[in-house]
Order: C-alpha cells, then structure tokens, then sequence
C-alpha cells in the first residue's frame, strides 16, 4: 500500500509541476498579481508530494518490501539500515527521485528566501524552475517508475546492493553532488528570467550570487567526496582518473566557478552581462549533459549503472527542449544585455576576463577529451581512449597562470588602476617567500622521499606559497584599521572572507596535487605472515592474516605492523596497525578490497590486500601518499569560502529594506553604474 | 553589428553538433552497432598473461598458457553467478559443435556448482580453467562476466568482447579477424 501512495504523490506533482511552469508566468506576462502569487504555493506543494513519494521509498527500502521491483534489485535484508537507506539512490530510478526532488527543495527555498524579489520576476524564475520540474518528472513517471511492483513473482530476497557502493562515501556523495547540479538551476533561471524581461542589473547578479555560491559549494564537496571515495574504496591509490563521469561533474564546477567570478563583475560593475549569462545557462547545461551521460549507457565508466536507451532517447530530447531553447532565446535576446559600462588597461575587470578566458579553454579541453572518443564512434572512425595524459598535459598548463592570477587580481581595483599606483611591495615579498619555501621545501621533500630535485614539486610549493602570501598580506593591509588588525578583521565583509578562504584552500589542494603526484611510492610486494617490507622510510610487517565474518560479507583480514625504518634497528616503536580486507559478498558473489589507510596530513601510508599467492603468502599493494589529505581539505575551505560569502550583509540588506514594486522601477544600468563608481572611488569599502 | 548577432548563435550550434552525435550513437546503441561496454583491451596484440591453475573438472590438473596455444581459440570467461552467461551458453554449444576451440576461465565461482551447470547445460569447453580468486581474471584485466577473449594459434590475444557473444558478434567482429578455425 505505501508504495501505491508514494506512486500516486508522484503522480501528482506532474500537474503541479504543469502549473507551476505555466500560470505564473502568465501573470507576469499579463501582469495578474494573484496568478504571480500562486507561485510559492505551487512550489510548496510539489516539494510536499515529492517529500511523500521519497518518504515512501525510504520505507519500502527500510522494510524490506521485496515486492517493489527496485528494492528487490538493488537491497538485500541483510544489508545495514543506512546502506539500506542509501540503495536509494544507488540505482538509476531512485537516483532521479532524489534529483527532482532535490530540485523541489531548491524551488521551495527560492520561492522562501526572495520575498524581497519583485513579483514578477520571482514568478517567473520560479515558473522556469517548474519548467525543469516537469520535464524531470515526466521523465521519472513514464520511464523510470521508482515504485514498480513483482507482483507476478515475489522475491523472497534482494539482489544486494552493488558492493562499491555498500560506503559511507557514498552514502553522502551523491546527495552532495546532485544538491551542486540541480543548484545550478537557480542561477539558471535567473538568467532565463533576465533574458525574458531583458533586464539585467547590478540587483539581479545580487540575486543570482548567493545561490550560484551555494550550489558550487555543494558541487565542490560532492566531487572531492567521490574523490575521496575512489581513492579508498577502489583500492588503487589514484584520487582522480579522469574518468567521463568525473569529468561529467568536474565540467559544470568549471563553469560555476566562472560564473562565480564574472558574477562578482558583473554586480560590482555591469561588466561581462551576456557574458554571464551564457555561462550561468552553460552550467546547468553541462549539469544536464553529466546526467544524460551517465543516465543514457553511452559511456562507459566504472560508474555506469544498467542502462536503457529509449530513456537515453527520452533525456536527449529533454536535453534539446531545456538547452536548445534556452541557447536560442539567448541568442535572440543577449544583444541587448549588452554592457554600457567600458573597461580598460590594468583593472579587476581585465583579470577577471583573464580568469575566465581561462577557465573556459580548461572546460573547453575537458569538455573535448570527453566527447572525443564518442565522436569518433559517431563517425565510424574507430575506438579511441583518452586518458590521463591528455587531460595532465592540457589542464595542468591552463591552471597555472589561473594561480599566478590569483596572488595578483585582489590588489588590482575595478574600473582602471594606473600602474604608478599599484604597491609592488606585497608582491616581491610574496615571490621572495614564494622561491624560499620552494626551494627549502622541494630539498626537504626531496631527500626525505629519496626522490632526485623535482621542478614540478618546486612550481607547486611555489605557486601554493604565492597565493597563501599575496592572499594573508591582502588580508592583513586591508583590516589595518586604527583600532588594531583585529578589530580591523572584524570589520572585513564576509564575501571578502569568503574569497580569502577559498582561495587558500586553492592554495592547499594544489600543494596536495603536486606532492603526492611527485612523491608517491608504491609497490607491489609478496608477503608471508612474519616478513617485513621497507618502502621509503618506513617498514611494513605483516603479523596476521584471518578471516571475519561481516553482516553481509564474509572477508579476509591482514595485520600489518607500521615502524620506521631506522637504519640502526631501533625500530620497536609501532606508528600504526594497518588491517586491509578482501571481501566477498554473499548476495552479488562480488569480490572487493577493503584498503587500510593511516592518514596524516603529511601523508598517508595506503595497503591493499592482494591475491592470494599460496598458503599464508599473500601480493599486497603498499603505497605512501603524502600531503595527499591536502587535495580534499582544500577543497572544504574552498565550500566553506563559498558558504562564507553568501553571509554578506549585501544580500540580506534587500531582505530587510522594503519591497521595490515592480523591477520597472529600477532603472538598471544608471542606477547600477553609478553606485559602482561610488565604490570605485572608494576602494577599501567596496566590499562592505 | 549583424555580424556580433551571429556570434551570438555559436553555443547553440556546437550544442547541436552534440546533439546530432548523440542521437546518432543513442541509434546506433538500440540497433547494437555500437556497444559501449566493447572495451580496447590493453592486451591486444600480446600474448595471454602467464598463469598456472588447475582445471575446473580435475583439481591434480595444473595448466599454463602453453596449453592454449596451437590453435586459433575463444577464451570464454564465466561463471555460474552470472545470469547472462547461461543465456550466451547454448551459442557456445553451437560453436564447439562446429568445432571451434573454446576454452572456459572460471571466474570466482564454486568449483561444484560450476561442473554441476556443465553436466546439465552442456560442455563446450576443451577445458576450463578454475580461476576462483579471479587472478587471471584480474591480469587480464576481466571487467565482469561474460567476456571471451579472441586467441590466434600463437596465443596472442586478438580482440576482446565484454558481454554475450552471439551470431552477430561472431559474424561482425571474430570472422573479420581472419583467423583460421
């Protein structure tokens, strides 16, 4: 029963979604108040159905209904409740339950959090939001019903859900990553909504920043998770793979990331307004273009999941109505986003458009060695890979002078600075400091990993060290303040907080990248219970090899011994006890290695267990990774600048003040141009 | 000025290049001339990595990549967990009765049940290899089962088939590899 009253809630929110895309844009459009205010409402309701529909999803899966076909494929009564709770989205029918209601929830919270939008157009972005609902919905309810039923024949037990995905990696990281897709749909239909209204001014990129900064901030931790989750759980070491799947959900976070940045251009100064909002449609776009990619089956990836393709078909075809519309209406009405505001010389804007420019070729190249080898296939051509190579020699290039940029764009003001003003003091101190650790660093690195001198170790410690200099001594002059730099801090406006922390978790994943790229050690050993193996300067014992039986597995367990290797024997001391796995799933008849990690910040020694060669012998891998923790700490500071941003009293101030009446009564590019160069003139508030 | 217009119209362009590639591969996938799960294998053109297992019928019997060699073979990689394997069974049945070689890698399955599925489906193996922690299932690099492995007379592996094979592989990709069988 429970099911047929998730099936029929879902069913539901179609209409809903069917209104909600259509009669408050009709009021806009005729400028009928109450059709405008239905909005909010229509918002609440469908996230009220979906909540339903997902609530009695959970359940099925939670009680072990194996009559519900997806339950019975993809759970197992043996399964932990969380995992359980998980296989939700472990599959491809939940996995879009959990994207349209994600997207409910961001419509909910839009239609909540723009009270001071006017009417018309919150009416509108949330009608685009419905737009997108309904497509998704269709898409979920005639090819992909979550709540299908075995009537015919029971199962009495699950297939057991897919061992990879039995972690707690990924118990979050999907959620994390969907949140950052479908949060690019709000950005999305702001700028469909300035298209539509032609309006675009300084309040609308004001409007657009705080959610474009959440949803990348999500992007940001859903792609470092399933980072993380790759490097422990596949057992290999690797952290990226550039995989099509990765770099299905790495191209939209370039895109965010641009639009971030020419967001801030375009509220401070009314620059780059097209420009905007191409990428704000680009970014939903590529978010679009990774589901399909994964959803259709045309890629192979290690996670592709059963795939069909008449919804290939289905989802292509969604693809066209929201990306090909959007594109065409953009091309109709972007000549008159043109920007009235001039730029020239030395300024933020040139650095920004720099920063951009570059990001763009880098998603470009992504987007290229993706799609590469399909369309050779489309073409007959041949079957072609493309790999790491490509993607290291290509992307690494494009990202350096983006880091070189970000020491130097903070201390550039907007409009036109004179290069007599600029204080080149901050940036010699920087680069002296930049070359010293670099230098002491890569010797240090280099001799405690026996490595010979690494330039590219060097380049890296260097380009960490410039950003975290330029950005602390950015911080520090700008909250001097005669009451004290504290005082000062305290002062400093939390987009601007939020811009240092994010970019010093640059600073720290880079530093991970280039090290444990550099100094990684592996090896590939044969080992008998009692031996001992040195690699690098610690040595491995393995002490013990027994079996477990775990809730749904039964596995194999090693016990390896951690010392340092000192050359004087005096290695008692015991710096961690190791305890890699083989697992084998009762359910799936699956086989997966359980790695064990002792993480340091500095480093991380890594061992997975092997074949088994002969009696008590055993092949392990043992890797060490320094500084490889960085990649993904980095990465959180970056979420947390993100976050950090959003709390700026400039977007709660049009909370708090009165509602304007309609946006008519802004004359946007006046109004936006003029308060700008009030800001320009006074530069150390600009961000206040 | 109607020149900047145009430009306007570049995104929407390349999306449609996308677009018309999709949908012609998403074609080509309904009516299986493209199959993404056909993998490059790094293998091909190399010789079968070298390993030493017993048989799946005789546990005293030990095998080494020797014992494929001679003539132009399948290497079929199965098991008894595998639903699809027992769809692709009877077109092996076929085969061997056509007289073509074809050797079975057991792949982490049960040493009982596997010689069980043989005796009641039919046998079409020359021998099957007992790979039950799936060792050279890995040097191979085995993404899953079933997947057969095209062998010459030297042993060298010549193309890799990941999924069922049938007549329409058999006739599209083995044949056009000109082996003799």
């Amino acid at each position: 029963m429970i099911p047929e009253i998730g099936h029929f809630a879902l069913l539901l929110c179609l209409p809903i979604a069917l209104m909600l895309a259509t009669i408050p844009l009709l009021g806009a459009v005729r400028g009928n108040r109450l059709w405008m205010n239905a909005a909010p409402i229509m918002a609440a309701g469908q996230w009220l159905f979906l909540l339903i529909s997902f609530c009695c999803l959970s359940s099925a899966f939670l009680t072990d209904d194996f009559s519900v076909k997806l339950v019975a494929m993809h759970s197992n009564s043996k399964l932990p409740g969380y995992f359980k709770f998980s296989a939700l989205w472990g599959n491809h029918e939940g996995s879009l339950l959990l994207w349209v209601f994600i997207l409910s929830s961001w419509t909910l919270a839009v239609a909540c959090f723009s009270r001071q939008l006017p009417d018309d157009i919150r009416a509108r972005v949330l009608s685009v939001l419905g737009m997108i609902s309904l497509g998704f919905l269709a898409f979920v309810i005639f090819t992909s019903n979550p709540f299908e039923r075995l009537l015919l024949n029971p199962v009495a037990e699950g297939r057991d859900l897919n061992p990879l995905l039995q972690d707690i990696g990924l118990i979050i990281h999907p959620p994390m990553l969907y949140i950052g897709y479908v949060g690019f749909a709000v950005a999305f239909a702001f700028a469909i909504t300035a298209l539509m209204t032609e309006k675009l001014d300084a309040a609308w990129a004001r409007w657009s920043r705080p959610w474009t900064n959440i949803a990348w901030a999500f992007l940001t931790v859903g792609i470092a998770l399933g980072s993380w989750w790759a490097y422990y759980e596949l057992g290999w070491g690797g952290w990226w793979f550039w995989d099509p799947v990765e770099n299905a959900s790495f191209m939209p976070w370039l895109a965010g990331t641009a639009l971030v940045h020419s967001l801030a251009a375009t509220e401070k100064r009314g620059v780059f307004r097209s420009w905007t909002l191409l990428l704000a449609i680009l970014a939903f776009s590529l978010s679009l273009l990774g589901t399909f990619l994964v959803r259709s089956g045309i890629l192979v990836s290690v996670h592709a999941f059963a795939s069909d393709p008449t919804r290939g078909i289905f989802i292509l075809a969604l693809l066209v109505i929201v990306i090909g519309s959007s594109l065409l209406l953009y091309a109709l009405k972007a000549p008159a986003m043109r920007s009235a505001v001039r730029f020239n010389g030395i300024s933020r804007e040139t650095l920004l458009l720099a920063n951009n420019a570059l990001l763009t070729v880098a998603l470009a190249t992504v987007l290229l060695g993706t799609l590469f080898p399909l369309f050779m296939k489309a073409l007959n051509a041949g079957s072609y890979s493309v790999g790491p190579p490509y993607f290291n020699s290509m992307f690494i290039p494009i990202m350096i002078p983006v880091l070189i940029l970000m020491g130097i764009a903070p201390y550039i003001h907007w409009k036109q600075t004179r290069i007599s003003s600029v204080q080149i003091r901050p940036w010699v101190f920087s680069l002296s400091a930049a070359i010293l650790f670099s230098v002491i660093g890569t010797i240090y690195m280099s001799s405690h990993y026996d490595h010979d001198f690494s330039w590219a170790a060097a380049l890296t410690i260097a380009l960490s060290t410039w950003i975290t200099v330029t950005t602390g001594i950015h911080l520090i002059l700008k909250s001097s303040h005669q009451e004290g730099i504290i005082s000062g801090m305290k002062r400093l406006a939390p987009s601007y907080w939020g811009m240092c922390i994010a970019h010093f978790g640059i600073a720290i994943t880079a530093l991970g990248i280039g090290l444990t790229s550099v100094y990684s050690e592996q090896r590939d050993v044969r080992m008998e219970v009692g031996q001992s193996i040195s690699l690098g300067s610690y040595r491995y014992q393995l002490v013990d090899i027994r079996g477990i039986e775990g809730a749904n597995y039964r596995s194999t367990q090693a016990t390896i011994n951690v010392y340092m290797a000192e050359a004087a024997g005096s290695s008692d001391k015991t710096i961690a006890v190791l305890l890699p796995e083989k697992r084998l799933y009762y359910a799936t008849k699956n086989v997966m290695t359980e790695a064990a990690i002792d993480p340091r910040l500095t480093r991380d020694l890594y061992v997975a267990l092997g074949e088994q060669l002969d009696d008590g012998v055993w092949a392990m891998r043992i890797h060490v990774k320094p500084f490889v923790r960085c990649i993904w700490l980095g990465t959180l500071f970056m979420a947390l600048g993100g976050v950090i941003a959003v709390a700026d009293k400039r977007y709660r101030k049009a909370l708090l003040s009165s509602k304007p009446k309609t946006l008519e009564s802004v004359n946007s590019a006046a109004s936006a141009t003029a308060s700008v160069d009030v800001l320009a003139l006074n530069p150390t508030n600009e961000n206040n | 000025m109607m020149h900047d217009r145009i430009k306007l119209f570049i995104p929407l362009l390349i999306f449609f290049l996308l677009v018309a590639v999709f949908f012609l591969l998403q074609n080509r996938m309904v009516t299986g001339e493209y199959d993404p799960s056909e993998l490059p294998s790094a293998l091909i053109g190399k010789k079968v990595p070298e390993f030493s297992l017993t048989t799946l019928g005789d546990d005293t019997v030990v095998k080494t990549r020797d014992d494929l060699v001679g003539k132009a073979a399948l290497l079929n990689v199965w098991a008894t967990w595998c639903i699809s394997c027992r769809v692709e069974h009877a077109y092996l049945n076929q085969l061997a009765e056509r007289g073509i070689t074809v050797y079975g890698l057991n792949y982490k399955d049960d040493r009982l049940e596997a010689n069980r599925w043989l005796e009641r489906l039919g046998n079409p193996y020359q021998f099957n290899l007992f790979d039950s922690e799936g060792i050279l299932g890995l040097h191979l690099g085995v993404y899953g089962a079933p997947e057969t492995y095209v062998l010459d007379r030297k042993g060298v592996i010549r193309y890799r088939h990941v999924g069922v094979l049938n007549q329409n592989i058999w006739e599209s990709k083995v044949l056009p590899l000109g082996l003799n069988w």
